[in-house]
Order: structure tokens, then sequence, then C-alpha cells
């Protein structure tokens, strides 16, 4: 069973995943229209590229934009949990040890105190994220299932692993049910709600061509994000 | 009943058929024939899956439901907080829906996402400015009334101004003789203050084609004045064509981009026809995005420009300061409390942020200008824009939604609001009259007129 999900489930979650990003980030810019977008993408190249990294950036920086600084508990919670959500995933020393066992490669590791921290800031932002999602009406009137189920399908895999990582009741069960959440996650990242973790760019850069080029960018206007 | 007489998918192509449909009051028969109205589903899904591509797709599937965008939007605020009002919501109710639901959507659901298309947004893309996704709303409301329009489900008064754009190129009954007549007589009106005033007509290669609204044609023809009188005493060499003059586009709000097409591509001949160094276009948001900003698209230009390089009039009235062409009396410079309204169409949709601040350091005296908050590309739009002034089925949302802009003028205890745009204008004029609070309000033509230092040699004889 082990043997089975680190093995050929692994392999198998990885390639869905990592195929699926980079095909449905290609179909997304092969998607974009000039005509239709009411944008001259490819007559800019220059301020379009401008345009959309700075959108990007302006956006992935904490109370970078005008949006964050007008909501500062919303910003704690999402960065909280966005910072561990990517870092934990990519960083923890035990992940690391198993990517270079099975690719030969692997990146740096963080500080398993650090590690510990940010995995419970992702659990408790993510329970902050559900209160507000049914305390402030203007957020339950957009919220359903599909919004619970993704949150649910995102958080399994820190859960699993912190019960893993204090053992408590069987070492051996958390693990392997940390590994199967972590590999529906992986599954479920091109095909769900999930893929703005690589359309979120995509969609940023998308606006920031718009800005950069036709509302503004052209007259040498730099938008105020 | 599939199709009305009145209400139906054919757009107005005849001057009868416009006559007709102006001679049902308030479009009373036109509202009952649309609570009839088909709903022809397959061409809706086949429209969309021709033209509902990556970006707008992206945008309904990637959408978060974190409700950042709710307090962006003025109409929401203005609500009372309503969560119908989040753009999110009333985005994925509506076009999120018909996708959803592949086009089968019935009469009932269009008369919802009609009203929802344009009495609950106008289109002023505030929201997009406050996505983390980047996601812009009022973006994909434009596209939606694309849809609403082709199938029918459009107000009155905006089936009509399409129909204008398509049978005169021009939002009004206004012909290319009145157009020109209206202007040469507002010359004379003036010729004796301004000796040598003149209106040029079709001369070819001048520095500048001067593009108007129709409606200062046939409400406001002291703004043609004005503008003759400033290019006169800035010493310009400009002109106005006799054929496509008409900047704006209702059909814009109204979603009928065929008549875009037709309308901007009529201004695009007069320009290839005279061949201006620039157009100069008058103080008006719609029609600057929608013969500068979008109207490229339109008319297929790959560049995203026009055929000559176009420009706001408060491009060029900045310019005519800047550079000396156009000299203030310091004397007669505004001295009241005074705020800018910033519009959406150009500050927001084509980033013109400071060029109007610089006119104001100009004509108002240190010390009297007060900015609104948020101001510039973050302002809040009048509460007028995207078509929202000129329906009467929606004048009571309208009316609520004008309490915004009211506040945010109440709060700088400005005694004049300067409004570069009609919208604008029409909107905080219509709020001063249903709110009474004490502001004028006004374009930026006739307060430059009024401070105006001429030359002697353009000063009237004694």
């Amino acid at each position: 069973m082990y043997e089975f999900i680190t093995g050929f489930m692994f392999w198998l979650a990885l390639g869905v995943c990592l195929t699926g990003m980079i095909v449905r980030t290609i179909l997304y810019f092969r998607g974009l229209q000039w005509n239709l977008d009411r944008v001259a993408y490819k007559a800019y190249p220059v301020e379009g590229f401008k345009g959309a990294i700075r959108s990007i950036y302006k956006w992935i920086m904490p109370f970078g934009t005008h949006g964050w600084r007008k909501q500062p508990f919303m910003t704690v919670i999402f960065f909280s949990f966005h910072i561990g959500a990517v870092c934990v995933p990519l960083f923890l020393l035990a992940h690391n040890l198993f990517l270079k066992e099975k690719l030969g490669f692997s990146f740096v590791s963080i500080n398993g105190g650090v590690a510990d921290f940010l995995t419970w800031l992702v659990v408790i932002s993510t329970i902050f994220i559900i209160l507000r999602r049914l305390a402030l009406p203007e957020v339950r009137i957009l919220t359903n299932w599909y919004d619970y189920l993704i949150i649910f399908i995102s958080i399994t895999p820190f859960i699993t692993g912190l019960m893993a990582r204090y053992e408590v009741g069987s070492y051996s069960f958390w693990l392997l049910a940390h590994i199967i959440s972590g590999e529906i996650l992986l599954f479920a990242i091109p095909f769900t709600k999930l893929s703005h973790v690589f359309l979120f760019f995509a969609s940023r850069a998308q606006l920031g061509m718009d800005y950069g080029i036709k509302r503004g960018g052209l007259k040498g206007t730099v938008m105020d994000w | 009943m599939p199709e009305g007489i009145f209400c139906n998918k054919k757009p107005i192509e005849t001057q009868e058929e416009l006559t007709a449909l102006l001679g049902d009051t308030s479009g009373a028969q036109y509202y009952k024939e649309m609570k009839e109205l088909d709903v022809d589903t397959k061409l809706l899904w086949t429209t969309i899956q021709n033209t509902c591509k990556s970006r707008i797709r992206t945008w309904l599937e990637i959408c978060a439901h974190c409700g950042m965008c709710a307090d962006s939007c003025f109409l929401y605020l203005v609500n009372d907080r309503d969560p119908k009002q989040v753009p999110a919501y009333k985005i994925q109710s509506t076009l999120g829906e018909i996708v959803k639901r592949k086009g089968n959507v019935d009469n009932q659901f269009m008369l919802m996402a009609m009203e929802t298309a344009w009495a609950k947004c106008t289109c002023c893309n505030r929201c997009g400015m406050y996505c983390p996704h980047g996601i812009d709303m009022g973006i994909m409301f434009g596209y939606l009334r694309g849809l609403l329009y082709q199938q029918g489900f459009v107000p009155w008064e905006l089936k009509i101004g399409a129909g204008m754009h398509r049978v005169f190129r021009a939002q009004m009954d206004v012909s290319e003789e009145e157009f020109v007549e209206t202007f040469q007589w507002m010359v004379e009106e003036n010729e004796d203050e301004y000796p040598g005033l003149t209106v040029p007509v079709d001369v070819e290669n001048a520095d500048i084609m001067y593009t108007v609204n129709a409606r200062e044609v046939k409400h406001y023809p002291e703004d043609l004045a004005e503008a003759a009188i400033l290019f006169h005493a800035a010493g310009e060499n400009w002109t106005i064509p006799s054929q496509g003059w008409e900047q704006t586009s209702l059909a814009m709000f109204a979603g009928d981009w065929a008549a875009c097409k037709m309308q901007v591509e009529n201004v695009y001949a007069a320009m290839e026809r005279l061949k201006p160094k620039r157009m100069v276009g008058t103080e008006c948001g719609h029609a600057h995005r929608a013969t500068v900003v979008e109207g490229p698209y339109w008319a297929g230009r790959k560049d995203g420009k026009p055929p000559v390089e176009s420009i706001h009039y408060i491009e060029w009235l900045a310019e005519a300061l800047r550079e000396g062409k156009l000299k203030i009396d310091p004397e007669r410079r505004i001295k009241v409390p005074v705020t800018l309204q910033d519009s959406c169409n150009y500050v927001r949709n084509h980033g013109l942020r400071d060029v109007a601040r610089e006119i104001l350091s100009y004509i108002v005296e240190p010390g009297y200008y007060r900015e609104m908050s948020p101001n510039r590309e973050h302002n809040f739009c009048c509460g007028g824009g995207g078509g929202f002034n000129g329906i009467g089925l929606f004048r009571p949302q309208r009316n609520k939604g004008l309490i915004t802009k009211r506040d945010q003028i109440l709060a700088t205890g400005a005694e004049l609001v300067i409004a570069p745009c009609h919208n604008c204008w029409d909107a905080i004029r219509d709020l001063e009259e249903e709110f009474e609070i004490g502001i004028k309000w006004s374009f930026l033509k006739p307060l430059v007129v009024s401070m105006l230092e001429l030359p002697d040699h353009m000063k009237p004889e004694e």
C-alpha cells in the first residue's frame, strides 16, 4: 500500500498536476484574443509585460495594494494561509528528503520549528477564513458547498501532517492519510478552483497588460493598484 | 408571443422604426412586450461559445468568492450593503448562470439579468481594481449587455440610442446640416465679442479635428461656442468634420457592438478624409472611451489606436495653458472651494488622472482646491455612468446611486464641482436637484472662457 501510494500514485499525481498546469496556462494565453478582449497584447509586448509583472508583484505583497490595505483582517489571514500553504509543502525537510530520493534533487529546507509554526498558521488562518465566510453577509451569499470542498481538500494534508508530526495515535495511519490527501490535492489543482495556484498569475497578468497597454499604460500612467 | 412590435431581437435600422419606438411613451408597450419575449437559447449559447474565451471563462471559474469586491462597489455601499449588490454575486448570478446552464435560461431570468446589468452596474470597472485575482466585473457586465441586447432585453432608451447611431451616426436625431449650422450660428452669436471667430468646416490637414457630443448640438450649443472661442484664442488651426463629428456611443452602453463599429468608423473615416494632425474630443468621458479607447478594437485596428492621435479635451486644454497659448487672468481665477470629479471612462480607463489637476493648478486660486476621497483612478462613479442616467425604468435606483457622490462632495466642503464629462455633469446636476446640497457644477470650457486674458487683437472694438 505504502509502496503504491508513494510510487505509482505519487508519480501520477505529480505528473497530472504539472502537466495540467502547463497545458492550462498555455490554453489560457492562447485563448486571449486582442479583438475580443480589446487589448492590443501583441502590438505592445514590452508595455504589456511591465504591466503584467507590476500587477502580480503588487498583489503578492502583503498590504501592497489599496484592496489589501482596505481589509487588513482579510490580508493577515490570507497571507498567513498562503505563505504557509506554499512554503511548507515545498521546503519541509521531510518532503525534501522524499524528493531527493524520488527525483534526485531537492529544494532548500526550512528549520523544523519554522515549519511547525507555518503549519499551525495555515490551520488557524483556515479557521478564520471559514469563520469569515460564515460571519460576513457579503461573503456568505457567494459561498457554496464547492468552496468548502476546496477548503477541505486544501487543509487536509496540513491537518494529517500535523497529526503524523505529533504522532497522535497511529503514526503510519496519519502518514498514509497525509500522503493520500496530498496527492488528492495535486490531482485537484488543474481541474478545480485550485487552478488559481497558477491561473492567479495568468489572470493578474492579463489585467496588468490591459492597464499597461490600453488603460493608461501607453499614456505613461502607472496604475496605482 | 415570441417577438413584439417594439421589443424584439431586431436592431433599429430606419428612421420610421425609430419614430415608432419613440412614440411608445416611456416604453410602456415595449416593456409589456418584453415580458413575453422568447429567449433564443441556441443563439445565446452559440454566441457564448464564439466570444466567451479564456479571459472571462477563467474569471468566472477562479473567483474565490472572497467578497473583497463588495466594498469597492458604490451601489453595494449605498444600498445598505445588500449582499445581492456584491459585484461577484451580481455577475455569478447572471453571466455565470447563463454559462453554467449553456444558455438555457428563460424570460424571467433575462429580465432579472437586464435589471442587474443596467441598474446594478455602471461598468465603472472599480471592482476590478480590488479583486486579488484581477477579475474585472465591469468588463463582464459589458459583455453580458451585448448578450442581452442580442436577445432584445435592453432598456427602451438604449434600444433607441443604439438605433440613433445606426440611423443618424449620432446619439440623437441631429443631421450633418444641423450640426454645422448650429455650430456656425453659435459662432455668429459670439462674433461681436470675439472678432475673427470662425468655425472652419472640413478643412484638410488642420492641426486639430474637433469632435463633439450630439447633446451639445441639441441642448447645450453654448458649449460649441466656447470650444470655438478657446481654439480661436489659442490660435489653433482647427476644423470640424461635417460627417463623423459625433464622438459618443450609446451603442456601447446598449451592448450593440455592430452599431459601435458603424459609429466609430464614421469618425475614423473623417480622420482619413481630412487628415488632421490630431483629433480633440469634447469634455465627455464615454465619448472618449468609445472613440479613442475601445473604438480602435471595434474597427479592427490591431494597434489599438485611432487613425490619428486622439486626445481628450482636458489634454488639449492642459497643453494650451502649459504652453501659454491660453492665458488666464489671475484676478479671475476660482476663489471658492472647488473639487474635481474624475471620470471613470478616461481616468480609470485611460490613465488621465493628473491632466485635469494640472488645469486646476492654473485656474484655481491656491488654497481653494479640495480633493474628493477617494480620487483619481480610485474615485467612485458619479452614480449615473454606463447609461444609468438615461434609463427611466431604473430612475429610482439611479437616484439612490447618486448618494455616494453627494456624500463625497459634501465631505470636501466644495461649493463648485468641476466635471469634465457629460455623464458626470448630468449626474451631479441631478443630485443637486434631488438633494439640494447647494453646489454648482461646471464643465471646464465656460470657466476658462470666463477668465481668459485675450491678446489685444482679439478684443472687441470699443
